[in-house]
């Protein structure tokens, strides 16, 4: 049996690990949503094609970290909620425009597949926007004023490039010829908005909140945690110089920038949560004083630590089963 | 202007209603995909293919649309009912989260092996994709409905400065209410997707539709109803038994009883009236009521008088009710007449067919009758005896909420005919595709070389 403090660790360690999962996976598809060439029907195929066994499955992880975040800190969950109301509804409408978007293109009569098609962009973007937005509200510890708006929406910018930058390495990944040249540049332009993004959101942070500043920028820490911002501009450097001469003989490694990209997003994520943990509501509401009771932790925790093995070793079966470039969708 | 409680409950039963429709066809229809293409495996006949195929397409839309409308359920606790998980959110939080892990993640990942992976996976393992998903989605009904019943009959919990906390987990997930809810439920989704297929296979005869698909189709649902039918009559009469002894004032209401009595009859129509407390227009069958609730001929029946200023509005109880048992009805009528005839002939005659159309989506109506019974039956409580819908609600603006609301009914309105359109256009599509092409009969040879005889069309 854990303490209630161990559990409350336990459980915002599970509630990152489900939001960095979701990042990366409804990440990509939300970015190749956003990267839609409307004009061209057939890469528009063959793009939703590289997502559409996974969209679903990936999309799953966001319901899980929202689960978490009630099952195990529930009053945290009607505060954030509360606060980020209109967002929340975009972002839900966002995501069910998108969802049925993708597969009334396939099903509807040929000449609604257009509207359709744009109902998938706008539905991706917007999605991406309003997590972006909710995001900058967060960091801003749901202040309002014109200054934590103006952030805000810089942050769902960045939001949107990084999610554009992830999705345009999936699809260099995935995808051959035309379609792998076009996401090639689409991933040097996103790869340096999302840089310009991190970098905004990094220097903004520390300036507006105090305790964060307090935490990188004092000894030991600064030192430590040096590496750490410098490893990511590597990263975007190593990431753009390889996009640029791509593609190589036989397409070797056409994985790396979104391995990279993966790893940008780990180290983006460790760098918010190392600003903010303790607390679940910056600012405001530690772990502890939001965790649920002992009891319903440990009844859940059990079967999360059987079954979250399980559902990863069924995720890889599932990457493993489509691996590879992607074949046309064929529906059955 | 209206409040932010009255627009919440709007908004919840409106999210809620859209959601549960489309499960309501999901959920037994994946157990329908999984027989035919256990009966491809078992026979070659790639006839049972084609049925696969047509079908797995409306699943999938279908599905999809539960997924994106069931995103939304998850965030509305938070948003609009914040009371209800600070006081029993260490119950529901849990069951919620096991739903997500043993359920959702299943569900959705083998989806996408179902759906496109035929040709990259084995064949066997392709039906056990097609298995799972249908086990995932009733491994959901499971989760989500243990939590629905445990609102209604709350057990094995102790409350300790106004919250929840769980004594026994057994007893809150078998709850007293919950056996009957679950097969209640999973029937009637057999049913509501035993209509939709009988219904559309129809519909695609009446086009002019020769082939053998259609009618086979047909067939199926058509005998799978007529075994569902009387079932969820048993189960129905069941689940109200216990509804008596947990929720009097309920069946009251689903009854039109407003004074206790004895030889209570069966009201078949009657205009209840909340100011005068009597009903109006009576039309009944004496002694009756006591009979089904009782069991004896003289039976007491308690009114709603018992349960003054705490019962739930009558009207929407009591026709919820007759609506629900009288498509029951209608739909074990309708599905033994067709079936008896297609046992006598080989075709239906074409009014016959008709009925069948006109009934494809009458398994939407019946559920949704029925969740309004139990729900606004429950009013003006959210959890029996612990917490009013009241203290549930949330604070927030009431033009935010307004805001939100407008949206999902434009959104939900658009989706709900672009849905019905989609369906009805991919079954003239399938219309005009040829019965067996030459294709599939030589890749049924090869998935089943030791099959000795291929049937042709
Ligand atoms: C195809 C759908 C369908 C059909 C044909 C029926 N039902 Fe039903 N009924 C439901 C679908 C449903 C439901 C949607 O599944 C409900 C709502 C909540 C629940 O547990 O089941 C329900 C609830 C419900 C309740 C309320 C339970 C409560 O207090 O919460 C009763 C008493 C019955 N049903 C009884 C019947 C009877 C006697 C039927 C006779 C034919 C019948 N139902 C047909
Ligand atoms: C799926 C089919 C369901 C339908 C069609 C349905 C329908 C409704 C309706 C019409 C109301 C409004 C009642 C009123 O305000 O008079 C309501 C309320 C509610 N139901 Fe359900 N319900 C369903 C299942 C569930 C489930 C599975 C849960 C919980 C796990 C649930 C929890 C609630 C809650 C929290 C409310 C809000 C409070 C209220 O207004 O009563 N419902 N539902
Ligand atoms: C308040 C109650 C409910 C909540 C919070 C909820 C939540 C959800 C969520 C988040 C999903 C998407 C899962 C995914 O990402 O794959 C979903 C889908 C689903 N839900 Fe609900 N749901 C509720 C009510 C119900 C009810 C009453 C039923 C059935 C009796 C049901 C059955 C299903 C099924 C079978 C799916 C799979 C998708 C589909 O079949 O269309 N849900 N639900």
């Amino acid at each position: 049996m854990f303490s209630a403090e161990t559990l409350a660790v336990i459980f915002v360690g599970l509630m990152g690990l489900s939001i960095f999962l979701y990042a990366i996976l409804d990440g990509y598809d939300l970015g190749v949503g956003i990267l839609l060439p409307l004009e061209n029907q057939q890469q528009s195929d063959n793009m939703i094609a590289s997502i559409g066994p996974f969209w679903d499955a990936n999309e799953t992880w966001l319901v899980l970290a929202i689960g978490v975040l009630l099952i195990a800190f529930p009053s945290a969950h009607s505060f954030i909620l509360k606060e980020l109301y209109i967002p929340v509804a975009v972002l839900l409408i966002a995501l069910i425009l998108r969802g049925v978007a993708f597969d009334f293109r396939m099903k509807a009569a040929f000449s609604h597949r257009p509207t359709w098609d744009k109902a998938f962009k706008v539905g991706s973007l917007l999605a991406a926007l309003s997590q972006g937005y909710m995001l900058g509200m967060y960091i801003m510890g749901f202040e309002y004023s014109w200054q934590s708006t103006a952030f805000s929406l810089l942050s769902a910018v960045g939001v949107a490039a990084a999610y554009s930058y992830i999705g345009a390495c999936w699809l260099v990944m995935k995808s051959e010829g035309e379609l792998q040249k076009k996401a090639t540049k689409w991933a040097r332009k996103a790869g340096r908005f999302s840089f310009l993004g991190v970098l905004a959101v990094s220097v903004v942070n520390p300036l507006i909140n105090a305790s964060v500043y307090e935490r990188w920028f004092s000894l030991p820490n600064m030192i430590l945690l040096l590496p750490m911002p410098a490893f990511c501009f590597v990263l975007f450097l190593i990431v753009d110089r390889l996009l640029k001469r791509m593609p190589f003989q036989d397409d070797v490694s056409c994985w790396i920038p979104f391995v990279g990209a993966i790893m940008i997003f780990f180290l983006c994520f460790n760098g918010l949560a190392f600003s903010f943990f303790p607390d679940i509501v910056p600012g405001k509401i530690t772990i502890w004083q939001a965790a649920a009771a002992p009891a319903s932790l440990s009844f859940i925790l059990w079967g999360a630590l059987v079954v979250i093995p399980c559902i990863l070793a069924y995720t890889c079966y599932s990457y493993r089963v489509f691996w590879g470039k992607t074949k046309e969708l064929k529906y059955y | 202007m209206l409040d932010t409680l009255i627009l919440s409950r709007i908004q919840f039963a409106a999210n809620i209603s859209f959601h549960i429709l489309f499960p309501a066809i999901t959920i037994a229809l994946g157990w329908f995909l999984f027989y035919f293409k256990l009966r491809f495996n078992l026979s070659g006949d790639p006839i049972w293919m084609r049925a696969y195929r047509f079908w797995v397409k409306v699943f999938a839309l279908t599905f999809a649309i539960g997924v994106v409308t069931g995103i939304t359920m998850s965030f509305q606790f938070g948003t609009n009912w914040p009371g209800y998980m600070e006081t029993v959110g260490n119950i529901a939080g849990p069951l919620l989260g096991y739903e997500v892990l043993t359920a959702f993640f299943l569900e959705a990942t083998f989806l996408g092996i179902m759906l496109f992976g035929i040709n990259r996976v084995p064949a066997k393992i392709h039906t056990l994709a097609t298995f799972i998903v249908a086990l995932g989605t009733s491994i959901s009904a499971f989760w989500i409905l243990s939590l629905n019943s445990w609102m209604h009959t709350p057990a094995g919990y102790e409350m300790i400065d106004g919250v929840a906390h769980v004594t026994s987990w057994l007893e809150v997930i078998f709850n007293p209410s919950f056996p009957y809810r679950f097969s209640h439920m999973m029937v009637a989704s057999g049913l509501t997707a035993s209509f939709l297929i009988a219904g559309i296979s129809a519909y695609r005869i009446l086009r002019g539709d020769a082939k053998r698909a259609p009618k086979l189709t047909l067939k199926t649902a058509l005998t799978v109803a007529c075994v569902l039918g009387p079932l969820q009559m048993i189960i129905g009469d069941m689940h109200g038994l216990n509804t008596l002894e947990h929720q009097p004032q309920k069946v009251a209401a689903m009854e039109g009883v407003w004074q206790t009595e004895k030889n209570v009859p069966l009201l078949l129509f009657a205009i209840p009236d909340e100011a005068a407390k009597k009903n109006h227009f009576e039309l009944k069958i004496p002694n009756m009521a006591s009979l089904i609730l009782t069991h004896k001929i003289d039976g007491e029946i308690k009114g709603l008088n018992e349960f003054e200023g705490n019962h739930p509005p009558v009207a929407p109880v009591f026709w919820g009710f007759r609506i629900m048992v009288g498509l029951g009805l209608l739909m074990i009528f309708v599905a033994w007449f067709s079936r008896i005839k297609l046992w006598k002939s080989e075709h239906l005659s074409p009014w016959n067919l008709k009925v069948l159309f006109a009934m494809s989506f009458s398994g939407w109506v019946a559920t949704l009758a029925g969740w309004y019974v139990t729900e606004i039956g429950r009013q003006p409580e959210l959890v029996t005896g612990i917490l009013t819908v009241k203290d549930a609600a949330t604070d927030i603006a009431p033009a935010n909420v307004g805001l939100s609301l407008s949206l999902y009914l434009i959104v939900y309105a658009i989706l709900m005919v672009a849905y019905l359109h989609t369906v009805f256009l991919m079954a003239r599509g399938a219309v005009e595709i040829e019965e067996v092409s030459y294709e599939e009969v030589r890749k049924s040879n090869m998935q089943h070389e030791n099959s000795d005889e291929v049937n042709h069309v």
